[in-house]
């Protein structure tokens, strides 16, 4: 998996659907420092708009990537404060 | 009639202006106080508010009010779920747990109505959808509820139908707010960006 952005962490919500994708990134970042990268690993296609959509819509997170790898969807989100 | 009348309105309006004109004072006054309110406003508006009325006690309907809920609160909204009528069946936690699909009348059902009215035939949508869910990956309906209490979702139930359903108030899960009227319900809804009737 791509490390050029360095996460901190990794979140792995394969298997899981909507919503806890969300939630479960969510409580991941609670968790986290601010600078620290968050890597989360989905196999829900609909986390693509939905991470994108929370990014977007909530304070402190800043959406730096996603990508997909075969079925799976990574995503990197950094805690900015 | 009307030309006649306008010179002398625009004449009442100038006096009237000129007797009333506020001060200086008063207006430096009043331009503080909107500052004041616009940030208020300003510094309010991260701050989304949702309410949603959850009115009906089915297998499949206890699932959108909670989803949307837990995800909201995943983007620090403040939520408020008001319970009532059939709603209440999903926070009460035996009914929760049992909590059925109905066959008849659901028209995506592969079976036509008379077949579904057979006995036994709720139970089979049931399973057949819970066994859907669990290879989706979707949460179970309690898993959702312990969710949304854990992530600060305001579970409320209607005091007056847990007294019309003959329910008693320690039937809730832990964390649900009792003894919540319509009233309450509409000054959450009034408060809120997003208000929803499920």
């Amino acid at each position: 998996m791509s490390s050029q952005h360095n996460p901190t962490e990794t979140l792995d919500v394969k298997g899981q659907s909507c919503p806890m994708p969300i939630v479960k990134t969510k409580q991941a970042i609670d968790g986290l420092e601010a600078g620290d990268v968050l890597e989360v690993v989905a196999t829900d296609s609909g986390s693509m708009s939905d991470i994108q959509g929370w990014a977007d819509g909530t304070g402190g997170v800043e959406l730096l990537d996603q990508t997909e790898d075969g079925d799976l969807y990574i995503h990197y989100v950094k805690k900015t404060d | 009639m009307s030309t006649d009348n306008q010179p002398a309105s625009a004449d009442e309006g100038d006096s009237g202006l000129t007797a009333d004109a506020p001060s200086l004072e008063e207006l430096q006054d009043r331009v503080d106080e909107l500052e004041h309110a616009l940030t208020e406003l300003e510094s309010d508006d991260g701050q989304k508010k949702m309410t949603i009325v959850a009115t009906k006690g089915s297998f499949d309907m206890a699932y959108p009010p909670l989803i949307l809920a837990s995800t909201a609160a995943a983007f620090d909204w403040e939520v408020v779920v008001f319970h009532t009528f059939w709603g209440l069946d999903i926070i009460h936690e035996e009914k929760s747990k049992n909590l059925k699909m109905s066959a008849v009348g659901n028209p995506n059902m592969p079976v036509p109505n008379a077949v579904a009215a057979i006995p036994g035939m709720d139970r089979m949508a049931t399973r057949m959808m819970e066994k859907r869910i669990e290879e989706n990956g979707t949460p179970t309906i309690e898993d959702l509820i312990d969710l949304s209490i854990e992530t600060g979702v305001e579970l409320q139930a209607c005091q007056m139908t847990i007294e019309l359903m003959d329910y008693d108030e320690a039937d809730f899960y832990d964390g649900v707010t009792t003894g919540i009227g319509a009233a309450t319900a509409l000054q959450h809804m009034a408060e809120s960006d997003v208000q929803l009737l499920i």
